[in-house]
């Protein structure tokens, strides 16, 4: 049991808002200890883990060039450009792009979205803007509710589509632990089984993107009461 | 042939980069550590392959204590005004979609192409990281088209970089760190241990009750690992081949993709996860830590219950 004491401090430090980063190096040390290793052994492990993993990281070189652009009013930009679009709202707005993060996540081209890249300078002021232009001056927890919701449509789009596609990384790994197994599978049905959740998920997220609109749209219907 | 290990020599220059704006940025009082910290975090990418284990391992460890001792300081304020950037927006239109359009552009043609060149018989680019790479060389592309257009000062890209990425601080490293946590999990054998648990406290006799506890046992160990890819060799192991497949003749290939998937619900809910659900509340500065995770739940759960009845309908048939 005691190779559990870092799911325990995770558990813990998540739970006491303690920093996540702290949280976790305390924990990896310790479930390291906890196998029996020395400390010399432990830490190499920890940072033999941590180098291999810069990959993860790439995503960061998009910040000069989205700094650059937000300098030369990028996303002042994309506000004007939906406030000009008469049919847009948040939801639809955020709906059109979770169908375009599916399509390409099933397409295999799961790097063409992402948070830094598209959802902190395009995504996330244009989805403020919709609301923006039909509800008025929003309120900070709508505004913070809106950028929250771009950040999901992303996360949603990316994670129910990129199984359909037949090399991505967690068809190849079922693959290769099922081969394991001695059991082979063709990449194509695994693939073709991850469609069912795919349009469940698009019609279930967008559904609740609808609802977000109404609730924006309810804000409106109840102004709130000003002091003055 | 050009491998992953150039973007990671492209990534640690600008973290050195953003390091020494900090160091000469005197009006913030914390310039010091976050130089300390992000010239750290750019040396484990410069030199990372080339130092030894330990050593990676106690410059993370530095970095940590930075942060907790000393702590980090935020963003500076922005140096364009807002009517600067609006006039600026009004001066340049949509162009300025351009460079942003770029980086998805290149990124593309570079996936389809870069396996294609080769340089004396020898492909040029590392045919295992192309997607990588290409986004890589796409961020470098679209910083000199916004250059060429733009023409700001030769420092800009840098100073912008390092306001964005104060503004991240701690969060942008935490995806690794949590690897570097899987990596020990497994070291320890935790998965095993949790299959274990499960094996003994629920009663796995009939078919449903199976479906149910190894889509679940998906998610919740998801969450805990905050990677589904952590979760399922574990929970296949323990449930799903020997009680779907080979125990009530279920298919392999509805369990395993099915499976995966309800992994993801997890990925959903946790702040484990933190590229998914830590970093974009850092990018897009939400006070409330967990909000994008909170629009996520009602979804997740929904997607679950829509999972196991896949799985239960069609795993059997």
């Amino acid at each position: 049991m005691l190779p559990l004491i870092g799911i325990l401090i995770v558990v813990a430090g998540f739970a006491l808002r303690l920093n996540p980063l702290l949280v976790v190096a305390a924990a990896a040390v310790a479930t390291g200890l906890a196998t029996g290793h020395g400390l010399i052994t432990v830490i190499a492990a920890f940072g033999k883990a941590f180098v291999d993993t810069r990959s993860v990281a790439v995503v960061w070189m998009a910040l000069p060039v989205i700094g650059l652009l937000e300098r030369a009013g990028l996303k002042e930009r994309a506000r004007t450009v939906v406030a000009g679009i008469k049919v847009a709202t948040t939801g639809r707005l955020l709906i059109a792009y979770l169908a375009l993060r599916q399509l390409t996540s099933a397409l295999g081209l799961t790097s063409l979205g992402g948070h830094p890249q598209m959802v902190r300078p395009l995504i996330a002021p244009m989805a403020e803007a919709a609301a923006e232009t039909r509800v008025g001056e929003l309120s900070e927890d709508a505004r913070n509710s809106i950028r929250a919701h771009a950040a999901a449509a992303d996360n949603i789009g990316l994670f129910f589509g990129e199984d359909i596609f037949i090399a991505i990384g967690s068809i190849l790994l079922i693959r290769g632990f099922l081969d394991q197994n001695g059991i082979h599978v063709e990449p194509s049905r695994l693939a073709f089984w991850a469609i069912p959740t795919a349009v469940a998920a698009f019609i279930v997220h967008g559904a609740r993107l609808l609802l977000l609109d109404r609730s924006l749209q309810r804000s409106r219907a109840h102004p709130p009461v000003d002091d003055a | 042939m050009i491998t992953l290990e150039f973007v990671y020599t492209l990534m640690g220059l600008m973290m050195v980069g953003i390091a020494i704006v900090n160091l000469r940025d005197r009006s913030s009082p914390k310039h010091y550590n976050n130089a300390a910290f992000w010239g750290m975090y750019g040396i484990t990418f410069l030199a990372g392959s080339h130092l030894p284990n330990v050593v990676n391992g106690l410059l993370v460890i530095a970095m940590v204590l930075v942060m907790t001792v000393g702590k980090l300081g935020g963003a500076p304020a922005e140096q364009a005004t807002r009517s600067d950037r609006e006039a600026s927006a009004a001066r340049w239109g949509n162009r300025l979609f351009i460079p942003a359009l770029t980086i998805p552009a290149v990124t593309l043609l570079g996936t389809f192409t870069f396996t294609h060149l080769s340089l004396r018989g020898a492909p040029l680019i590392d045919p295992k990281q192309v997607t990588l790479i290409a986004l890589g060389f796409a961020t470098m592309v679209a910083l000199l088209v916004g250059m060429v257009m733009l023409r700001p000062p030769i420092t800009a890209p840098i100073v912008e970089a390092r306001r964005l990425m104060d503004a991240v601080s701690w969060a942008a490293v935490l995806p690794q760190m949590l690897a570097a946590l899987g990596a020990m999990f497994a070291l320890a054998g935790v998965g095993p241990i949790i299959a274990s648990i499960l094996q003994r406290w629920i009663p796995l006799d009939t078919p449903f009750i199976v479906v149910v506890t190894y889509a679940i046992g998906m998610a919740l160990f998801t969450s805990i690992m905050g990677n589904a890819f952590a979760a399922f060799p574990v929970m296949t192991a323990a449930i799903g081949l020997p009680l779907i497949v080979h125990r009530f003749g279920g298919d392999v290939v509805v369990m395993a993709s099915v499976g995966m998937l309800s992994g993801y619900c997890g990925t959903l809910v946790t702040p484990m996860a933190a590229n998914f659900n830590i970093v974009p509340v850092a990018l897009l500065e939400l006070p409330d830590q967990n909000a994008v995770i909170k629009a996520q739940i009602p979804t997740a759960i929904i997607l679950l219950l829509v999972n196991i009845i896949v799985m239960y309908v069609f795993v059997y048939r």
